[in-house]
């Protein structure tokens, strides 16, 4: 069966997001950007359902097609993908940073053009934080969804996902075609090895424009500003858990 | 303009979230109805009515609804959609899996986690790990939001709403197999009013339990991690506070033994009062802690519990 990965590339989560003086976003300029950290336990996920590795059959996946949407360097992150193991890319190019509606569309046609039987993606961007485009995708297909995975196993043409719920976990069935969006925990995402990044450099990657898909993409919300969250006054150091006591007791913390 | 609050709940009782999630409502309209989805949710129903400001109350049951799969809460809601102009869920587990499917159906970009409503149409949410704060106007006719709920105060008590029952639907897409809750007799994290949490200094899961629970239990708290203590197996996955896991913002938060990283701030440096303990006198925590202990918990968490009687 072919999985469909949509990976997307974020500031790298190890960078403290800037917001610009003008109030219009946050600074990207010369800042380091990587892929997703979801989206690479989701290709990681693909590549072990490829492989038959853990509690996964051999040659449950025959076929991993990732797929981005964005600015030209997002190559960058698609290759990252092919490098761990996918086997081909596709990126939509697009310099406008759309919503997750216009996003869902795109993968939508995606989805009807190169009809994958699962769509493996991230729980949430860590930029917008939105945590939305699979949902969107899932119902827009009217396909089954499965959100915050832990667990995840093919078989007999359905997918059973445990998932992280408040509370504790959730288990889930549903037949194929379905979308699943990975949490934290599902796996730990390798690194690509030097000959595999050169690899990678071979395979191919089909590029195309928002408008070879003729969907409306156009902005439902206007971004009227974006600020710096209130920033803590300095806290003081005391000296043993006594005087923290006491100060706790004097703000009426306890 | 009509709103629609879809309540939070345990089958039994009416979460906290869903009175927060009333506030913010309210803050659009004054007419303000709430379902309750479930199996057996009648008790949940009638508690929902008693919110003050409520105007009435839609109870949908049916099978699958008592798990809250996404495919049959959206079948149940859209439908619903055609007297209301926006739809609130607070930004549970729940509401995040199916709001943003109930708003692909309605064709409208859903608006996730806000913590303010500027007015009708404008909303802020926090974007990169809280790193900053949006702005956002939207265009749609209809609005699907989900909401924070440590950043609204709960709705009182005191209505008197009518409770009217409504079609429930099971879309058939996906079956629930089952489900493993973690028990606990202390306070629901998302609302508790002290949170002490444990990160990867504390080694183990045995030592996990052995610090941060009588610590937590002594001063009547919920318990928290950081996500390096649960990829380690020293706390279950929902103790998880961060950009991934839950936002808190109690009146106190004691961080034991974690460093602070960007995304663990993001889900407390709303709280009122933070309390760090870390050997590491440069550790990230340090710069939004109220009170700061530098040294090691092993000796002071005992004294902090014995400092407290």
């Amino acid at each position: 069966m072919k999985v469909l990965v949509p990976v997307k590339r974020v500031i790298d989560y190890n960078v403290k997001a800037r917001v610009k003086a003008d109030q219009t976003g946050v600074d990207l300029a010369n800042v380091k950007m990587s892929m997703n950290p979801f989206d690479e336990i989701a290709v990681e996920e693909a590549v072990r359902l490829k492989e038959g590795k853990e509690h996964h059959a051999a040659g449950t996946v025959d076929e991993i097609v990732v797929v981005s949407i964005g600015v030209q360097q997002a190559q960058e992150t698609i290759r990252t993908a092919l490098a761990m193991g996918a086997d081909r890319g596709i990126l939509i190019q697009s310099d406008a940073d759309l919503e997750p509606l216009a996003v869902a569309k795109l993968l939508a046609a995606v989805v009807a053009e190169e009809k994958p039987d699962l769509v493996l993606m991230g729980k949430q961007s860590i930029d917008g934080d939105n945590n939305a485009v699979g949902q969107m995708l899932a119902a827009l297909l009217d396909w089954p969804q499965a959100t915050f995975a832990a667990k995840i196993e093919i078989a007999d043409g359905r997918a059973t996902v445990t998932r992280e719920v408040d509370g504790g976990n959730q288990t889930l069935s549903a037949a194929l075609p379905a979308v699943i969006t990975v949490d934290l925990r599902l796996n730990t995402p390798r690194y690509a090895s030097l000959p595999n990044i050169m690899k990678a450099k071979k395979k191919e990657i089909a590029m195309k424009a928002v408008a070879d898909y003729g969907v409306d993409t156009a902005s439902r919300l206007t971004v009227l500003k974006v600020t710096a969250p209130p920033v803590r006054s300095a806290g003081i150091k005391v000296a043993d858990a006594a005087e923290l006591v006491s100060k706790l007791k004097t703000v009426g913390a306890l | 303009m009509a709103v629609l609050v879809i309540a939070d709940h345990d089958a039994t009782h009416v979460r906290d979230t869903t009175h927060k999630t009333v506030t913010a409502a309210l803050a659009l309209s004054p007419d303000v109805d709430v379902l309750v989805v479930g199996q057996g949710s009648k008790g949940v129903a009638d508690a929902a009515a008693r919110i003050a400001g409520v105007r009435k109350v839609l109870l949908a049951e049916s099978g699958e609804l008592g798990h809250t799969l996404a495919e049959a809460v959206t079948a149940t809601v859209v439908p619903l959609m055609v007297g209301y102009d926006a739809v609130l869920s607070p930004a549970t587990m729940d509401g995040k899996n199916f709001m943003p499917r109930i708003a692909a159906r309605l064709d409208v970009a859903p608006i996730s986690d806000i913590v303010e409503v500027v007015s009708g149409d404008t909303f802020i949410r926090p974007i990169y790990a809280g790193n900053a704060l949006e702005t956002v106007q939207s265009s749609d006719g209809k609005k699907v939001i989900t909401v924070r709920p440590t950043a609204f105060t709960p709705a009182d008590e005191g209505g008197s709403a009518s409770v009217e029952t409504v079609t429930g639907t099971d879309a058939g897409k996906a079956g629930f197999v089952g489900e493993e809750l973690v028990k606990s007799d202390r306070p629901e994290l998302g609302a508790a009013k002290i949170v002490v949490s444990g990160g990867r200094a504390l080694g183990s899961a045995e030592e996990f339990h052995a610090v941060i629970e009588p610590l937590a239990d002594r001063l009547g708290a919920a318990v928290g991690a950081s996500r390096a203590a649960v990829d380690a197996g020293y706390a279950p996955n929902d103790y998880q506070v961060g950009q991934t896991g839950k936002v808190v913002a109690p009146g106190l938060y004691i961080a034991v033994g974690i460093s602070g990283a960007i995304q663990h701030l993001a889900g407390m440096k709303d709280s009122k009062v933070i309390v760090a303990i870390n050997k590491d006198a440069d550790a990230p925590i340090f710069q939004v802690a109220d009170y700061g202990i530098v040294g090691d918990y092993k000796t002071i968490v005992p004294e902090l519990m014995a400092a407290l009687g």
